[in-house]
């Protein structure tokens, strides 16, 4: 463990505890303060101003009851069932590519985790180009003659969630791929060369040995890809803006919508409230996976 | 296994003892197990497995083959946002989005900087830009000061109740920040700053801790213990030894930093949108507004011109830093 002088009286440390001020307010007032006041503030019928009029579980009752907070609840789980199972699956194949000493490496390593580096605005902007009905790829391949051809995502309530889908996976693909080809840079040789001995095929060798030594990796990046999820948000922002109607919302815009937009602070409370749950179901048994019985 | 902290430490170059080897074992037995007879004859000779294969075999074909056609379809939003920015609106709209400029101009890009509307005002996206700046540089200094600073009081001056709130730190950075969104207008209210670009500042101040501390921390952490001890022994203090020692040799670790945060903050959406004013958004608010306003004749060319000089600086910051940039996102990684 680190050095540690440790003073018998509490002034002997004191720059590294008024060094520490700075984290310790976060800690408490935000991270600990905000939360509690969020929880506790949607439990009242605020609307432009938060009050202290407890109005119990209302606030949720009609939350639940909103169509556009149903739809929001839709979309996320269907972007994140997709999301989680593509980026994994395809980040996996493109590490396991990569992993194959092949020449280029950095350069393909580089094309793949650009869009990482930008914004989701401007991700959403480019593919809501793209996917313009009139001038993108539809317009593009009835150009070439196939006239009926039909691909509006944006445009088609039914499947404008998978429109986001596509630049969801576009933008964070490249990063779980990073992840992955970290991991399996850190498989011992000798496995595969046991491996090979042993006459067992490539696929096998990845799905029976490689897959589960790592484990940890995976983990990670559900995490990182689940967490990522529930905070979508400035995506569909600029995609769609939530459209066509309310077919592309998600939670977080119901949030901001709630708060800024429609002055029913409640409302933008109780949504909130459901998010952090969310996490926590998500957060915990990670956790636990991860650190418990760890702890000294 | 705790792979988290092992790809950070990993990719800050920790002297930490793996616990690969172990597992490894476990996994031949296993792996050995299940095939106990003779799987001997698909032993043929020649390439096999990971074995480069130097001719141009199949299996070279199909890897290359394939990770071109990727690399195309990552490549192709770029592509035609630079195609389209180049063509004028005649030509867009009798076009393919994917044929090439006939006739390049220029002045999608101009007119993008410096006259595209967003509600009443008509100057362009620079307003955006500069705001930005005056956002990003202000946030990054202070965010790192405050987590460099933090991070070396954990790791070599740990007082009692530090981990605590290290631990609620880190927790912290899972919540969504639509819990504490709200909160915060009101703390920055009270004090003056709601709507302003110090309000600003300092939410990413906050919300850049707990990865950046974490960064630090573990940094710090990994430098000799010989080297704080002695120079503690010749009489130097907390900030003496931070500014003299620590500061010195850590110059890659700000580099991961600054380029985490450069990223983060130039592309954050939300925090511009909620913290600050019309006439003080950041650069991805105001390209928002631009593209999806509903007035007026859409000028794709424009918004294409507009968002690519918005992904211009973390996209520069991406080709220019390279390996840097995977390490800081392998740490950013945490924080999910």
């Amino acid at each position: 463990m680190a050095a540690m002088a440790r003073p018998a009286r509490w002034h002997r440390n004191i720059s590294a505890k008024v060094a520490a001020i700075p984290m310790i307010a976060t800690a408490l007032c935000i991270f600990i303060g905000g939360t509690a006041w969020t929880v506790v503030y949607s439990f009242t019928n605020s609307k432009l101003l938060p009050k202290e009029s407890f109005v119990g579980l209302r606030q949720y009752e009609r939350l639940w009851g909103s169509s556009k907070w149903l739809t929001s609840i839709e979309n996320l789980a269907i972007y994140g069932a997709f999301s989680l199972i593509f980026a994994l699956v395809i980040g996996f194949l493109l590490a396991a590519l990569l992993d194959q000493k092949i020449r280029f490496e950095d350069t393909f390593r580089t094309i793949l985790l650009y869009p990482f580096a930008l914004s989701f605005i401007v991700t959403g902007l480019a593919w809501q180009w793209i996917l313009n009905p009139d001038f993108g790829v539809q317009a593009v391949v009835r150009g070439l003659g196939w006239e009926s051809f039909t691909f509006d995502p944006l445009y088609n309530p039914d499947i404008v969630i998978y429109g986001v889908l596509i630049a969801g996976l576009w933008h964070e693909t490249g990063l779980i791929m990073c992840l992955m080809l970290a991991g399996l840079r850190g498989i011992d040789e000798d496995i595969w060369k046991a491996a090979r001995i042993d006459g067992i095929p490539t696929w096998k060798t990845y799905l029976f040995i490689v897959i589960p030594m790592m484990r940890g990796i995976f983990i990670t990046a559900i995490v990182l890809i689940a967490s990522g999820i529930i905070k979508v948000y400035d995506l569909v922002v600029a995609q769609t803006g939530g459209g066509p109607g309310i077919a592309s919302e998600v939670p977080a815009k119901y949030v901001y919508d709630a708060m800024f937009l429609s002055q029913n602070l409640g409302q933008g409370f109780a949504a909130s409230t459901m998010m952090l749950l969310t996490v926590v179901i998500i957060v915990v048994p990670w956790a636990y996976l991860e650190f418990g019985g760890k702890r000294k | 296994m705790t792979k988290t902290p092992h790809l950070l430490k990993n990719s800050l170059k920790f002297p930490q003892p793996e616990l690969e080897p172990v597992d490894t074992t476990v996994a031949v037995a296993t792996a050995a197990t299940p095939t106990p007879s003779g799987t001997r004859s698909d032993l043929e000779p020649g390439p096999r497995g990971r074995k480069p294969a130097r001719r141009f075999s199949r299996r070279n074909l199909f890897i290359y083959g394939t990770l071109t056609l990727v690399a195309l379809y990552y490549l192709l939003p770029l592509y035609v946002m630079v195609v389209t920015s180049l063509k004028g609106m005649p030509e867009i709209r009798l076009g393919n989005i994917f044929a090439p400029p006939l006739e390049i101009t220029f002045e999608p890009w101009v007119k993008a900087w410096s006259e595209a509307c967003t509600g009443l005002n008509c100057d362009g996206l620079s307003r955006g830009f500069w705001n930005s700046v005056r956002i990003l540089v202000p946030s990054v200094i202070l965010s790192i000061a405050i987590a460099s600073v933090n991070g070396y009081a954990l790791a070599n001056w740990r007082f009692k109740g530090a981990e605590l709130f290290f631990t609620i730190l880190i927790v912290g950075a899972f919540i969504p920040y639509q819990v504490m969104i709200y909160p915060i207008v009101i703390m920055l209210r009270e004090v003056g700053l709601y709507g302003s670009l110090t309000g600003l500042v300092l939410v990413h101040s906050v919300f850049g801790m707990p990865i950046l501390t974490l960064l630090f921390r573990n940094y710090f952490a990994s430098v000799p213990e010989e080297l704080f001890k002695a120079a503690r022994v010749d009489g130097a203090g907390f900030w003496a030894i931070y500014f003299k020692i620590m500061l010195p040799m850590s110059l890659p670790i700000f580099v991961v930093a600054i380029i985490l945060q450069v990223t983060g903050i130039w592309n954050d959406f939300l925090f511009g949108v909620i913290y600050t004013k019309p006439d003080l958004y950041p650069m991805t608010v105001q390209l928002n507004n631009i593209v999806n306003s509903t007035q007026g004749v859409k000028e794709y060319n424009v918004n294409m011109a507009a968002t690519i000089l918005t992904g211009l600086v973390p996209l520069s910051i991406y080709f220019l830093s390279g390996k840097l940039f995977v390490r800081g996102i392998a740490a950013g990684a945490v924080k999910g």
